[in-house]
């Protein structure tokens, strides 16, 4: 696509960057269709292509971001079908993160919004911090309908909604530490604690350490790490993104370096879409450049450092799983046959819900900072999913599990919860004694 | 770069009163289906050929017939153009706006209303994915036969207007040849319908005339497919060549012989190169040429009309033969053909020509191309359906060039003309747009024009829809 940018704006790196991914794009149209949002919309300015042209228009006439841009981009969950969709090349997701960071550094939003943010950013990443909102939502639910027709309160009242009826107790999965592996060590890993996972699904890590060591895999819980940073860089928000990416760069070198490290670990597919990032988030850092290469260089999803350990085939456990793809696993990660090939050679049934492409409306905050189109991705994600008929739904991130399982009575669990017990662990609460 | 192809001017009439136009639209739309603000219009200034950009004057997004209706009647009412839209996919600046223009984009309308597996058709409403309706009905073993090469995301409704091909109507024709009716809303907002479940309608064959009239007779909001029972197998098989003219000339004896594949599709070494590095379908790189011949039926179908198209490749010295062996195999050599314009993006800005040859005529133009843009300093790529010859050069540039661009305008030109030349037509399916529209004596005499523009007033007096399109500027009748 042609592009009119003055030598000068492209002396800057981020503005060069994004020049070079619309140089790429031909305005063919194949992202529309891939798209979450038009398809439910039916607005070209809700699609990837209709973004791209209001990304390129603001930048280059330099100008700050205005509301009816914010309001489109807003609109965007980040998914990223489009970049699997796209036969161009276009590097979608570095495009929309520059434009982030452009809106938030030119445009104030409405008070509404930036206490909304605020909180959200302020809250979910510190896990203490999580907890203690989550109990008091526990207090606070009652209040949830009516907080959702006050426009101020609205998104608290959704964040209730959405918060779990009780808070599980804090798990050793989440405290640093080494966990030892059960015979032979075969190798050694650094898991990632999280920010929101152990405090909502602690059940996820503690599978995790289980089925690894069972495995000989001895598994690190680093001291000093944090969350990954991804919710504050959606929200454009790339100091803090940063900060949170340079203090995990020196967490996890700091294991590697005392003992060697064959993968950081991750067991929400979000994280790992951000962690894998982090040597271009840090590229113009030149004390972190190399460092952050390095980091997301090992930084592997757990189905694919299972797929390394050729886990030996299971009989038949005549359960029958819908296997739902996050978009960060699928099209952030890229990560597509393992995570099946691994329940299915553990004895699962496993299908393809159809529209398997589509996000559920998830997506990091999406589903408090957008909940007209998140529950209207829900509904037709549930639906596909209960169309296959399955025992359990399987899935490899959090903010997937806690938005389906919102919309169903179907059991949903991470992968990992199945092949743990597939492999000795106990059977997952969720499946019940059937 | 200088614009070689001029658009009508604006009404200035219209434009002074945007404003009022704006707030009348309005009034005729829920909320949330009228864009008119400059950044909101802006994405909408061009389709797929990105070469040429117009702003409109704002953009309407209705969900039912009635609100088209209610559109068409006030536009035409007040003389305001329209420019229908669809995904906004064309090759040839169909849905490009104009200053003066109301866009009338079809995307809310994207459900799909009936699905009659007796009578074999589907209804659907014009927003509606190409793909989508072969998806709807494939688990109870039907498809949508053409299958142009952006099916994932191009309308019926523009499949309709541009009378779209694919890689599969070699066998089973394009649109025109699979559409039973349409539901149609005309210049003045009065709604008819054309055609229905059967094959043949009584009286004059309007259908056909709309199929393929650019948007310029009417907008459709609905239309009746067939729908095509799956073969029992399919095979796609690749046959690679030392050259491109042997290649060519394999697909004219092939077809000569009486043989018709599903699909014969061509592509030289540069689009072979370019489609393996997205598809990794397997394409072999060391041939000059590539022949993707699709066979379908039963096993002994298959084998016996395989068999037959290698005696005839032998003849022409092919030099690999690579049968793919599964379903994913066979579902990356089409998504790689199928990715080919947007896969190019990936190492150059291209225009796409759409010129349709007789197939005796193949290698001699393929060789004639290569000579065109080499002559003007320029790359070319061939991907395209061979066994109907309808051709699809993609002239590699630079769009941030002006000198570039205009280079590869001429050289386009000049393809269109050879085709023409050679006996062929200035497109096979991609319609002809603002691209083509200039060169249209050099495929019709005024005589033949004349008459198509007389059935072009016949439901369109004013000319109002897509006024820009498809009929040179000059030797319209006065307004």
């Amino acid at each position: 696509m042609q592009t009119n940018f003055t030598p000068a704006q492209l002396a800057d790196p981020h503005v060069a960057e994004s020049e070079a991914i619309l140089r790429k794009c031909v305005h063919c149209g194949f992202c529309t269709a891939t798209c979450p949002t038009y398809v439910t919309l039916g607005d070209e300015l809700d699609s990837p292509r209709g973004r791209i042209y209001l990304i390129k228009d603001m930048l280059e006439n330099g100008r700050a971001a205005d509301k009816e841009t914010v309001t489109h981009i807003d609109r965007c969950l980040s998914c990223l079908a489009c970049t699997t969709t796209c036969p161009s090349g276009v590097d979608y997701m570095h495009l929309v993160d520059h434009a982030r960071v452009h809106i938030e550094n030119t445009y104030r939003r409405p008070f509404k919004e930036r206490l909304a943010r605020f909180v959200l950013a302020a809250v979910l990443p510190y896990p203490s911090r999580f907890r203690l909102s989550l109990k008091a939502a526990g207090i606070a639910r009652p209040l949830a309908g009516l907080m959702k027709r006050v426009a101020l309160l609205k998104t608290f009242g959704v964040m209730l909604d959405l918060a779990p009826k009780a808070v599980p107790q804090p798990s050793a999965s989440a405290v640093p530490g080494v966990h030892t592996p059960k015979g032979k060590r075969v190798g050694r890993v650094a898991l990632l604690t999280g920010c929101a996972q152990p405090v909502l699904k602690p059940e996820i890590n503690e599978a995790t350490i289980r089925l690894l060591t069972r495995f000989g895999v001895e598994v690190v819980l680093p001291s000093g790490e944090g969350c990954c940073g991804a919710l504050v860089h959606h929200m454009g928000r790339e100091n803090q993104a940063l900060e949170a990416a340079r203090r995990n760069v020196d967490a996890w070198l700091k294991v590697a370096d005392e003992g060697g490290l064959d993968a950081i670990v991750i067991t929400a597919s979000g994280c790992g879409t951000t962690i894998k990032d982090y040597g271009h988030m840090l590229r113009l850092d030149p004390a972190y450049a190399e460092k952050a290469a390095r980091i997301s260089a090992l930084a592997k999803d757990i189905t694919e450092y299972l797929a390394t350990l050729d886990l030996p085939e299971q009989e038949a456990k005549g359960t029958t799983l819908a296997y739902h793809s996050a978009c960060s696993m699928q099209h952030g990660q890229k990560i597509t046959l393992a995570p099946k090939q691994l329940l299915k050679r553990a004895g699962f049934v496993v299908r393809d819900p159809a529209e398997g492409h589509l996000c559920c409306g998830s997506a990091g905050t999406y589903n408090i900072l957008q909940p007209e189109i998140s529950a209207k991705l829900r509904a037709r994600k549930v639906k596909n999913i209960e169309a296959t008929r399955p025992d359990a739904i399987a899935t490899g991130n959090i903010g997937c599990i806690t938005q389906i399982a919102s919309g169903t009575a179907i059991p949903i669990l991470h992968t990992v919860e199945l092949l743990d017990w597939a492999y000795g662990g106990a059977k997952p609460q969720a499946l019940g004694s059937k | 770069m200088a614009e070689t192809i001029g658009f009508l001017q604006p009404k200035q009439s219209v434009i002074s009163r945007r404003r009022d136009i704006v707030a009348d639209l309005a009034d005729l739309l829920p909320a949330g289906c009228l864009i008119s603000d400059e950044r909101g219009l802006k994405p909408f200034e061009t389709d797929a050929f990105i070469a040429y950009r117009r702003m409109p004057l704002a953009v309407a997004l209705p969900e039912t017939t009635e609100q088209v209706a209610a559109l068409l009647k006030y536009c035409s009412r007040y003389g305001v153009p329209v420019v229908p839209r669809g995904a906004g996919t064309s090759l040839s600046g169909g849905a490009i706006p104009q200053e003066d223009a109301v866009v009338i984009g079809l995307s809310k309308m994207s459900r799909i209303l009936d699905i009659d597996l007796f009578n074999r058709t589907a209804t659907v409403q014009a927003g509606v994915t190409n793909l989508n309706i072969s998806e709807a009905v494939s688990a109870d073993g039907f498809f949508y036969a053409p299958d142009p090469s952006s099916q994932l995301a191009c309308t019926i409704g523009g499949n309709i207007g541009m009378n779209s091909g694919g890689a599969h109507c070699l066998k089973y024709g394009v649109t025109t040849n699979n559409l039973l009716g349409v539901k149609m809303v005309l210049h003045d907002g009065t709604v008819i319908e054309l055609g229905g479940k059967a094959l043949d309608a009584a009286g004059y064959d309007l259908l056909g005339l709309v199929c393929g009239s650019e948007g310029q007779l009417g907008i459709v909001t609905e239309a009746t497919v067939r729908l095509i029972a799956k073969p029992e197998g399919a095979r796609p098989v690749l046959f690679g060549f030392a050259s491109s003219q042997a290649a060519g000339a394999c697909v004219a004896d092939v077809i000569g012989s009486g043989i018709i594949p599903v699909a014969i599709e061509f592509m030289d070494k540069p689009a072979i190169e370019i489609c393996e590095a997205f598809a990794h379908a397997g394409y072999p790189l060391d041939v000059e040429a590539l022949l993707i011949v699709e066979v379908e039926g039963s096993e002994q179908e298959m084998d016996e009309m395989l068999a037959s198209i290698v005696a005839v490749a032998r003849r022409h010295g092919v030099a690999t033969i690579k049968e793919c062996q599964t379903a994913m195999e066979a579902a990356a050599i089409w998504k790689g053909r199928k990715s080919a314009f947007g896969a190019t993006g990936r190492i150059a800005d291209y225009i796409c020509m759409d010129g349709t040859v007789p197939l005796s005529q193949l290698s001699h133009v393929l060789a004639r191309t290569g000579e065109i843009v080499a002559g003007y300093g320029l790359r070319v790529a061939n991907v395209f359906h061979a066994g109907d010859g309808n051709m699809h050069p993609l002239i590699l540039y630079n769009i941030n060039d002006p000198e570039d661009a205009a280079r590869a305008e001429a050289a386009g030109n000049d393809i269109l003309k050879l085709c023409v030349d050679a006996g062929g037509c200035l497109t096979g399916e991609h319609g002809v747009g603002i691209e083509k529209r200039d060169l249209m004596l050099h495929q019709f005499n005024q005589a033949d024009l004349d008459q198509q523009m007389a059935a072009r007033a016949a439901f369109d007096p004013q000319w109002i829809l897509n006024p820009s399109k498809v009929f040179p500027l000059e030797g319209r009748p006065a307004a």
